[in-house]
């Protein structure tokens, strides 16, 4: 079951690129270009730094406004990976443990600092990440990159990924379903029989990369795979690169939380 | 119209795990012909197919198109002659949208980007398949696969079409549909199918293949309806010659 549920989440993303809003419409480059600069200035923060990461949440609360993805469909992928992101930061609490005073009488030991930071730095990217396909479709990011320069041989291999991760996946759920089928009780769900189901697998891909291959030769093929939609830059992309480049510059170099919590108590005392 | 003559003469092919598949073909087909190649399961038919445009090469004797022998050197050539749709739409569509699955041939071909287009469009029209340009191949309907599958090599234009059990997995509206797109091309056909009925409708000649040899070659409306020959062949009559009563099917 969890495994058909990945399956059509995975689909569900690929549809929500169909969708035809300004955000969709923009090169794949230039969205590539400034989901790029975003990674890099998220990454760049201190480890110890929590607030001034906050101003960047804009980037992608507005891609999913304005390009139209159901926000909760988001946090749901991004929850589903952040396992991986409380595994690389759940120790610093124990490692770092000098404190920190976070508010006027509270203070917590640095590491859960560090931690905070880590996990909201993870949001931030992963977020960003999701919304760029979403908005994108994978192809358009392939042809994004391949026109940014990255060669050919890693571009194919990305386009065969995604054209085939959904048969492979419908390969797999047939198997495992036939397999669910037939053991009672859950006995033949056991490790020797996974591994067993993977060597299937493998060899059936094997099998059909062959099969792809005769099909691609077929055709015409001689190493590159050529593109007929080559979308040419337009100023509203220069102005999304540029607004949100300089965007983030000011956020990571201007402590704008700060300045804006100055500003509002200014404004109430 | 010489180019578009196939033929195969004493062609025999051994794979390298000493497995003789072909031992001793030789047919010619001539222009706008239209064959069906029938036999039992592992009587060489894939083998014979992935011979047209050479993806094996004979271990003797010769096939060409024209004037074209195959040889490693003229693949090329031979692939722009002959297209061949093979039978899972899914190894056949491997790139993201219907659209550039369609314009990779005539890309690699070398054509100019407009020329593509209006190739990519007229064939994606004459399979009833131009609304689906901009899809995935992953969300399309087992129909609309391989209408989309066969799009790709007629926007190629090849001389010689051929196909490897075009109908399987598809419903009957959708094989129908399929029947009335083949008989509409005027292309030379070759289709190898267990679909009797398909064969029948489509192809006025029919080869039958046993053990890697061609036991019977003749007009289909006589090879399909010998029912000595076809139950030797491991198949049997067509439906629509078995002549069953209407009402439970029982004969």
């Amino acid at each position: 079951m969890a495994f058909e549920a990945a399956y059509s989440d995975i689909g569900r993303l690929d549809r929500l690129s169909y969708g035809d809003t300004f955000i969709h419409r923009l090169d794949p480059r230039a969205k590539v270009v400034a989901t790029m600069l975003f990674v890099v200035a998220v990454v760049s923060f201190p480890k110890y730094e929590v607030l001034s990461l906050f101003p960047f949440f804009l980037f992608p609360v507005l891609m999913a406004a304005l390009g139209d993805i159901p926000a909760g469909f988001i946090a749901r992928k991004v929850a589903a990976v952040s396992p991986f992101a409380v595994f690389v930061g759940i120790f610093n609490p124990l490692f770092d443990p000098g404190t920190v005073a976070v508010a006027p009488g509270v203070s917590v030991s640095a590491g859960w600092v560090s931690f905070a930071s880590i996990l909201v730095k993870f949001t931030l990217t992963i977020s960003a990440a999701l919304l760029l396909i979403a908005t994108t479709s994978f192809p358009g990011i392939c042809r994004g990159i391949r026109r940014l320069g990255v060669p050919a041989l890693f571009v194919s291999q990305l386009l065969f990924l995604y054209r085939y991760l959904f048969v492979l996946m419908e390969e797999a759920m047939r198997v495992v379903r036939a397999r669910d089928m037939r053991s009672f009780g859950g006995r033949g769900t056991g490790v020797r029989v996974f591994t067993r189901i993977v060597g299937t697998l493998f060899l059936r891909t094997v099998e059909r990369a062959e099969r792809i291959y005769a099909a691609m030769l077929a055709r015409g093929f001689r190493g590159d795979v050529p593109s007929i939609r080559l979308e040419v830059l337009r100023p509203a992309d220069a102005v999304f690169v540029l607004a949100a480049g300089s965007f983030f510059a000011l956020c990571r170099l201007v402590p704008v939380t700060e300045t804006v919590g100055r500003l509002v108590r200014g404004i109430a005392l | 119209m010489s180019h578009h003559i196939l033929e195969f003469r004493d062609v025999r092919f051994r794979y390298p795990d000493g497995t003789e598949a072909l031992k001793g073909i030789s047919f010619l087909i001539t222009h706008g012909e239209s064959v069906g190649i029938v036999g039992a399961n592992g009587a060489g038919k894939s083998t014979l197919l992935l011979h047209m445009n050479g993806y094996l090469l004979p271990t003797s004797g010769d096939v060409t198109v024209g004037e074209i022998t195959l040889r490693k050197e003229t693949r090329p050539e031979f692939r722009r002659k002959v297209g061949v749709v093979f039978q899972n739409p899914d190894d056949q569509l491997f790139m993201p949208t219907v659209f550039d699955d369609v314009a990779f041939g005539p890309l690699n071909l070398g054509l100019p980007p407009d020329r593509v287009r209006e190739r990519v469009h007229e064939a994606l029209r004459r399979v009833n398949a131009l609304a689906l340009a901009d899809k995935p191949p992953h969300h399309l309907s087992g129909g609309q696969k391989s209408a989309v599958a066969i799009a790709t090599i007629i926007a190629m234009e090849p001389d010689i079409l051929v196909m490897d059990e075009p109908a399987s997995s598809l419903d009957p509206k959708s094989r129908r549909g399929l029947i009335g797109m083949l008989r509409s091309f005027s292309h030379s056909k070759i289709v190898a199918s267990h679909d009797l009925d398909l064969i029948l409708d489509v192809c006025q000649r029919c080869l039958v293949i046993r053990d890697g040899v061609i036991v019977a070659d003749g007009p289909a409306p006589e090879i399909l309806s010998d029912a000595v020959l076809l139950e030797e062949n491991n198949l049997e009559l067509p439906l629509t010659l078995q002549g069953r009563p209407p009402g439970n099917g029982r004969p």
